[in-house]
């Protein structure tokens, strides 16, 4: 693999590490912004010890949009160029935790839907400027179909895949690529302690990611088994839905 | 409350109260603080109850596992615990380092090598893990954190290298590693035709080899008691380009647990008599890629599912060379005599250098590894005969392998037992700690 310049924003989430660590080993650039200090400076060492060849770090709480200029401002200037960018900051809480605050819920829609359409929509004409590049946000399954277990973070995700969706077709023909990232259940930090079906290794689908970034793909399913699940999971007619429960 | 979490020989089982999960330094000291008595565990591959605690909790270091520093120059790597010696080499390996020791599988923490101060095939020249660990960070639960190295902390540092994880949490741990330019390793078997003629072979090995081990059958008997196959090897010393191939993947991995049958007294039997006369010739010789010399069994994954629901038990002792070959043929025919069934034994001839560890297993001598499907009372039994031999020697059976010694007579064979209780954390406990302190 080629190195390549990265900007990855939720730095310090699991999904996202997983992929850095696969471009470290091929002495890739990397500008990382993450909220916690002590955690942003142990990924940014992993990364130098497993071979990037430049690693800097910005603070920064991603819910604050009027920071968001100037972490583009500040990628798009410490790579020089810049080859991908990953959007990853996302947060989950249960849904029976927050069915009777909307304050939470509202908390839920900032973090993983505003402010991820926000960075999209800045790198996307910093990279136009750019003339090239990768733009990757990670979104869900959850995004798909609004369910009574996941329903904010799911409203959020979706709000993402739509916007991705047409940012790809704006996009497309200046030669910038817009992958949107659906991973099913991943076994990391956010879903500890839930019974998830189909749960599937950090490592799995970060190479997934890789791979379809490589490949320009537009849209990923990480495991590819989710593209069938969530067909049929919306074709079920809503009445139905609701009856079964899911 | 969990029971899904077991130890490598799936014997004895363990319902623990719950497992935290962390991933970042802050998260630790909250995990150690808010449960009552916990253990840390690492990838859960030592075989008995050491890394279990019944009715009490874990810490499931395998997410805290970034590397924070390494020098291409000096070999020298800094990582979280919860790093698994498979990751390591993953990275160290393409810049030319390897391991200075490792165990039968990579899929160990650098935690749980240290906590258990792991021995290789290189034991006669180089000793245990522990003699290669410039430092590391320990975690108490009083919050405390002490860098624990043989000038700093010293008494830490060896009560927690061999420590089973009772002193603390180690955070991070600095190793020293061994410079190598090719993945491959010149190896030769050489058949030998009793268990004298094994021992004979691997002193004569052990000058010019920095590897040696011998895998033997104890199922065979009369003056073939013992009869088995030295592998020795090396790596390859002129640069072949082999640092950077990717690592092979696991071929197969076993999905459910086999019958009982399947891994008896007679099939195992056949295994063995095959096993031995599939060399033809009495030395053959081959270059090998690390993984086939080092990590055979990794190869399958889950195998130790093979030995069904009852799971299996590991027996690792070590006697004193003075008689060193009787005692252990003694112990193999009160195997013998229990009808124990084993695959292949281990045999090994541990060098002079002294390990840090006040807790650490490996002492000069033989030392012999077996494994045995859990076939109950008469296992058991056979078993305490051979504790009760390695004993009467001065020997030592190995706290990593074990699931079912008299707890005295394991403190007897520890001469550094009572510097070491000191130094136990008062929230750390472990199901192998307190059976051995209650039998």
């Amino acid at each position: 693999m080629q190195s390549k310049s990265i900007a990855i924003i939720g730095a310090t989430s699991a999904i996202a590490h997983g992929v850095a660590k696969l471009y470290a080993t091929s002495n890739s650039r990397f500008a990382l912004v993450a909220r916690n200090a002590q955690n942003l400076e142990v990924v940014a060492s992993d990364l130098r010890s497993r071979g990037a060849s430049h690693v800097s770090t910005l603070l920064a709480d991603l819910k604050d949009v009027t920071r968001h200029d100037e972490i583009v401002r500040y990628a798009m200037a410490d790579l020089g160029r810049v080859d991908i960018v990953i959007l990853a900051h996302g947060l989950l809480k249960d849904q029976t935790e927050i069915d009777h605050d909307a304050e939470a819920t509202l908390d839920i829609f900032e973090v993983n839907a505003t402010s991820m359409i926000s960075l999209a929509h800045r790198f996307g004409c910093a990279l136009e400027k750019q003339g090239s590049g990768s733009l990757v946000g990670l979104s869900s399954v959850a995004g798909e179909r609004g369910r009574r277990a996941i329903y904010a973070y799911g409203a959020a995700k979706s709000a993402v895949t739509e916007f991705l969706s047409g940012m790809r077709g704006r996009y497309l023909p200046l030669g910038i690529n817009v992958l949107t990232v659906k991973p099913g259940p991943v076994d990391t930090p956010m879903t500890a302690g839930r019974t998830l079906p189909l749960m599937a290794s950090v490592d799995t689908v970060a190479k997934d990611i890789v791979k379809a970034i490589e490949q320009r793909k537009h849209v990923l399913y990480t495991p590819g088994i989710w593209r069938v699940i969530m067909a049929m999971m919306r074709a079920i007619p809503e009445a139905l839905f609701q009856k079964m429960k899911i | 409350m969990d029971s899904s979490i077991t130890s490598w020989g799936r014997y004895p089982k363990a319902v623990h109260v719950s497992s935290a999960c962390p991933e970042w330094n802050s998260q630790l000291i909250d995990d150690l603080q808010r449960r009552d008595t916990i253990l840390p565990y690492g990838l859960g591959r030592s075989y008995g109850d050491v890394c279990l605690n019944d009715g009490a909790s874990l810490i499931r270091m395998h997410r805290y596992a970034h590397i924070l520093l390494f020098d291409r120059t000096t070999g020298v790597l800094r990582a979280e615990s919860g790093l698994s010696i498979a990751e390591m080499l993953s990275v160290t390996v393409p810049a030319g380092w390897f391991t200075p020791v490792t165990p039968g599988t990579k899929f160990v923490t650098l935690g749980g090598a240290v906590a258990n101060d792991v021995h290789g095939k290189n034991h006669h020249k180089v000793g245990t893990f522990g003699r290669h660990v410039r430092a590391f960070e320990l975690l108490r639960s009083d919050g405390t954190r002490h860098v624990c190295s043989l000038t700093q902390n010293s008494e830490l540092f060896r009560a927690t290298i061999g420590g089973m994880g009772l002193t603390g949490i180690i955070t991070w741990v600095e190793l020293q590693l061994t410079p190598i330019v090719s993945r491959m390793i010149e190896e030769q078997s050489i058949k030998a035709r009793s268990l004298q003629e094994v021992v004979e072979l691997t002193e004569a090995a052990d000058t010019d080899w920095d590897y040696t081990v011998s895998w033997v059958d104890v199922m065979a008997s009369g003056d073939s008691l013992g009869k088995g196959i030295l592998l020795r090897g090396r790596f390859a010393t002129t640069p072949d380009g082999t640092l950077q191939k990717p690592h092979p993947k696991p071929l197969l991995s076993i999905p459910v647990d086999g019958p009982q049958w399947l891994l008896s007294n007679p099939t195992i039997r056949v295994f063995n008599t095959v096993w031995y006369n599939k060399q033809i010739g009495r030395e053959h010789q081959r270059m090998v890629d690390i993984e086939p010399f080092f990590y055979p069994l990794d190869a399958i994954g889950n195998w130790n599912r093979l030995y069904g629901k009852r799971g299996m038990l590991q027996y690792q002792c070590v006697v004193p060379m003075h008689d060193g070959v009787a005692t252990m043929k003694s112990i193999i025919r009160e195997l013998q005599r229990g009808s124990v069934a084993s695959f292949l034994a281990v045999v090994k001839k541990f060098g002079n250098h002294e390990s840090p560890g006040l807790m650490s297993f490996p002492q000069p001598g033989l030392t012999l590894t077996l494994d045995m499907p859990n076939s109950g009372r008469r296992l058991f039994n056979a078993l305490d005969r051979c504790d009760e031999i390695v004993a009467s020697v001065g020997g030592r059976v190995y706290a990593a392998k074990d699931a079912r010694i008299r707890g005295d007579r394991f403190i007897s064979m520890y001469q550094n037992y009572n510097d070491f209780v000191k130094f136990i954390d008062p929230r750390c406990s472990s199901s192998f700690w307190r059976r051995i302190h209650s039998t």
